[in-house]
């Protein structure tokens, strides 16, 4: 080894030893000052909102009637219209969103990082997340559930009568876990293919290497619109997990949690009350109290969220109550094709239960 | 001594450059690991391997892995999951290298054909497969062989109903041994010893005596003919298992009977015909490569010494393109068997699809299963390293 290799290599061992120390402190000053930021954020979400003049709001990739964009760029769905109504709340004007694209993967970081200020994205709500990871969810606005895709022309009308079946789904997920339990709690055989992505699992589904395509009953849906002949599929009633989704907050700022929580609550209440987009400003005058204070015109409401009192008002004037957005993005009548089902209101069979307003 | 003398002290100074350098290299690792795992107990994560004895609450499409295994959703342990990905990786990677050599050497000599069609379709394969990428072959065979498959309540009957096909895989019959099995496969190993040991003296005797010995015929009658004596002498100890498929009752019942026969996915028949095509291009490249450099000479030299065309081809062509081939080849074998972690991509459960995709999801435990699963790819590809070495060794040039 020639001297000045020996030289030179000492000299870099030494300089990065003491690099690591140098690095080591300064990291410590870094995450100071992270704190101090966070901090910063959780105490004025709605000031920092009011003083960029919109809401920043992380939405999926794509996932039709949840949160799509279509050809002009205009976003759509009932995660986005969460996104809407909580602008139109604290602005008065819906339109004063954008909206994030964020992966699975990176949600959360978005949210707790600052980036985003709600997080409207087909999240299951689940005590990990809610407990761990700093944040908080503000309520449900799409009861989901795992489910199961078979053809018609299989004549199955229930899932019990699936034993010995061959099941695909996608890796990654619990699904491949609730499947099994499912199946094993009924005292049924299976045969389970896994794939890696949702393409594949649809095109093997569509070719017949299954009699069943499981995955969240939302996806059922919008996959089942990518198969040759979507009519000849059905959704069986069967539901085997829990995944209720819903808007998630950073956790320590709860003015702009009740806020985000309050703006999905007057959409259910109002669905209850009837109250429309296109009735909602000739109901300010209603004889219901309970209308009077949801519209603002009695009480003062709006002021205790740090609103102006109509913000409900212009909630629903500009989207509209739950039951408009579900059917306009998510229903029967779209491609999706979705039942209410339990995401009815309570008052008709479902579990949509909206705190009341007084 | 001074400092100084002490610094231009050349054996010292290089020898304290060293020691320094060894010791930053651990202190790195040391750091790595540490910074690792201190990171990971902020997360609330702990490190270790305790998880794989936790059971695995997932089912696993049947295989050979899942049948050697005995998996049992409920009972068998993430460690068992472990094994069935390796199982089931092995499976492809020993099929494919094989199908991969056999057809590469096809291919290869068809490209240094006389006859203008054997070369075109040969070098029309070669360009073609090796141009095309990998996955997208993967989903085209896939697709392929699903399209063409009978659904799940038909099939297409081989070998007079022994056996059948249709989209839910290919169905044989199983063999289940009986008492008194183990003794013919016991024979069966020492036929093979015997057969090598009178090879080995056929060998002798020839060199000593210059007496031929029909070495080959004798050991695989000896291989093939002990065993079979031994089989019927015992009374066919071995009972098989046929598919059983029924078109009658109701519709989700019709098809073939799970628990009959032995069952071949769709999944591994893609995978393997992907894998060996893809890489058989690749092959026959370097076995045309490896016949063209043998010079011309060698043959003329050869047929004027009077050996006739076969006996050239076998003992002075074939030795010499060896040399050439075997280090390529090895490469590719390797390769194949990385490559067989593209089959996650069509749900065929391997390693990658099943530990490190399904199994981590549950677990969480990153780095060490990311880390068994390398170990398990290094140790296949060291082995196939070692026994191409060895074959090399045999076949390289000898020099006196």
């Amino acid at each position: 080894m020639s001297n000045n290799l020996v030289i030179g290599i000492g000299a870099l061992v030494v300089g990065g030893v003491v690099g690591y120390f140098a690095g080591a402190g300064n990291e410590k000053i870094v995450e100071v000052e992270k704190v101090v930021e966070v901090e910063k954020q959780q105490t004025a979400t709605l000031d920092s909102v009011k003083s960029k003049g919109f809401v920043q709001c992380g939405v999926s990739q794509g996932l039709p009637g949840f949160s799509n964009s279509d050809d002009t760029g205009k976003w759509t769905g009932i995660d986005v219209d969460v996104c809407r109504a909580v602008a139109a709340a604290v602005f008065g004007d819906s339109s004063k969103v954008k909206f994030t694209p964020l992966s699975a993967k990176q949600r959360f970081t978005a949210l707790a990082s600052g980036e985003i200020d709600v997080l409207s994205r087909n999240t299951t709500w689940t005590m990990t997340r809610d407990t761990q990871l700093g944040l908080n969810f503000a309520g449900v606005n799409y009861y989901d559930g795992q489910g199961m895709m078979v053809p018609k022309s299989l004549g199955a009308k229930s899932a019990m009568e699936l034993d010995g079946a061959n099941i695909c789904t996608n890796t990654g997920t619990t699904t491949e876990l609730n499947i099994t339990d499912f199946f094993r709690s009924n005292g049924m055989k299976f045969n389970l293919v896994a794939f890696e992505k949702a393409d594949e699992v649809v095109a093997a589904y569509d070719a017949g290497r299954c009699d069943v395509y499981t995955t969240d009953r939302s996806g059922l849906a919008a996959q089942r619109t990518k198969l040759t002949n979507p009519d000849d599929h059905m959704v069986l009633p069967e539901i085997i997990s829990k995944e209720p989704l819903g808007p998630v907050v950073r956790q320590g700022d709860d003015q702009w949690f009740n806020i985000v929580r309050w703006s999905l609550r007057a959409m259910i209440n109002a669905e209850e009350m009837g109250i429309t987009s296109a009735n909602a400003k000739s109901k300010v005058n209603d004889n219901n109290p309970a209308i009077k204070r949801l519209l603002g015109s009695e009480g003062n409401f709006g002021a205790e969220l740090g609103l102006s009192n109509d913000w409900a008002l212009n909630i629903l004037s500009q989207v509209g109550n739950y039951g408009e957005s579900y059917e306009t993005h998510v229903g029967p009548n779209t491609p999706l094709k979705l039942d209410r089902g339990v995401n009815e209101l309570w008052s008709k069979g479902g579990i949509l239960y909206a705190a009341p307003i007084r | 001594m001074s400092f100084s003398a002490f610094f231009y002290d050349k054996r010292l100074r290089s020898v304290l450059f060293q020691a320094l350098l060894v010791l930053s290299i651990a202190f790195g690792f040391f750091w790595l690991i540490e910074n690792t795992v201190s990171n990971l107990s902020e997360q609330g994560k702990s490190v270790g391997f305790s998880f794989l004895s936790q059971t695995a609450g997932f089912q696993i499409s049947s295989t050979l892995g899942t049948w050697l295994m005995q998996y049992e959703v409920g009972r068998s342990t993430y460690l068992d999951v472990y094994f069935i990905g390796i199982i089931n990786t092995f499976v492809v990677a020993v099929l494919g290298i094989l199908a991969a050599a056999f057809l590469g050497f096809s291919i290869g000599i068809m490209r240094l054909s006389n006859n203008l069609v054997i070369r075109g379709f040969a070098t029309l394969y070669v360009e073609m497969l090796r141009n095309i990428p990998l996955l997208l072959q993967l989903f085209f065979w896939y697709f392929a062989v699903l399209r063409s498959l009978p659904s799940r309540r038909e099939q297409t009957e081989l070998f007079s109903s022994v056996a059948g096909i249709n989209i839910t895989g290919l169905y044989l019959p199983a063999p289940i041994a009986q008492s008194g099995f183990m003794i013919v496969i016991l024979v069966f190993i020492m036929a093979i010893i015997g057969a090598v040991m009178l090879s080995k003296w056929a060998t002798k005797r020839q060199y000593k005596t210059g007496r031929t010995f029909p070495a080959f015929w004798a050991g695989l009658g000896l291989i093939l003919g002990t065993p079979l004596v031994a089989f019927l002498a015992l009374g066919s100890p071995l009972d098989w298992s046929f598919p059983e498929f029924k078109d009658t009752g109701p519709l989700l019942r019709r098809g073939f009977q799970s628990g009959t026969g032995m069952v071949i996915v769709p999944e591994l028949i893609a995978v393997w015909l992907a894998l060996s095509l893809y890489t058989a291009a690749f092959i026959a490249e370097i076995v045309r490569a490896g016949i063209l450099a043998v010079a011309k000479g060698q043959t003329e030299a050869s047929y004027s010494l009077g050996l006739r065309p076969g006996i050239t081809l076998r003992l002075i062509v074939i030795p010499q393109a060896l040399r050439v081939i075997i280090p390529p080849l090895t490469s590719q074998f390797l390769n194949l068997t990385k490559n067989s972690s593209l089959a996650v991509a069509i749900a065929y459960p391997e390693l990658v699809s099943i530990f490190a995709g399904t199994a981590l999801n549950q677990v969480g435990k990153e780095i060490e299963m990311i880390a068994m699963m390398m170990t398990v790819y290094l140790t296949f590809s060291l082995l196939t390293a070692a026994f191409m070495n060895w074959f090399n060794a045999r076949v390289k040039l000898v020099e006196r």
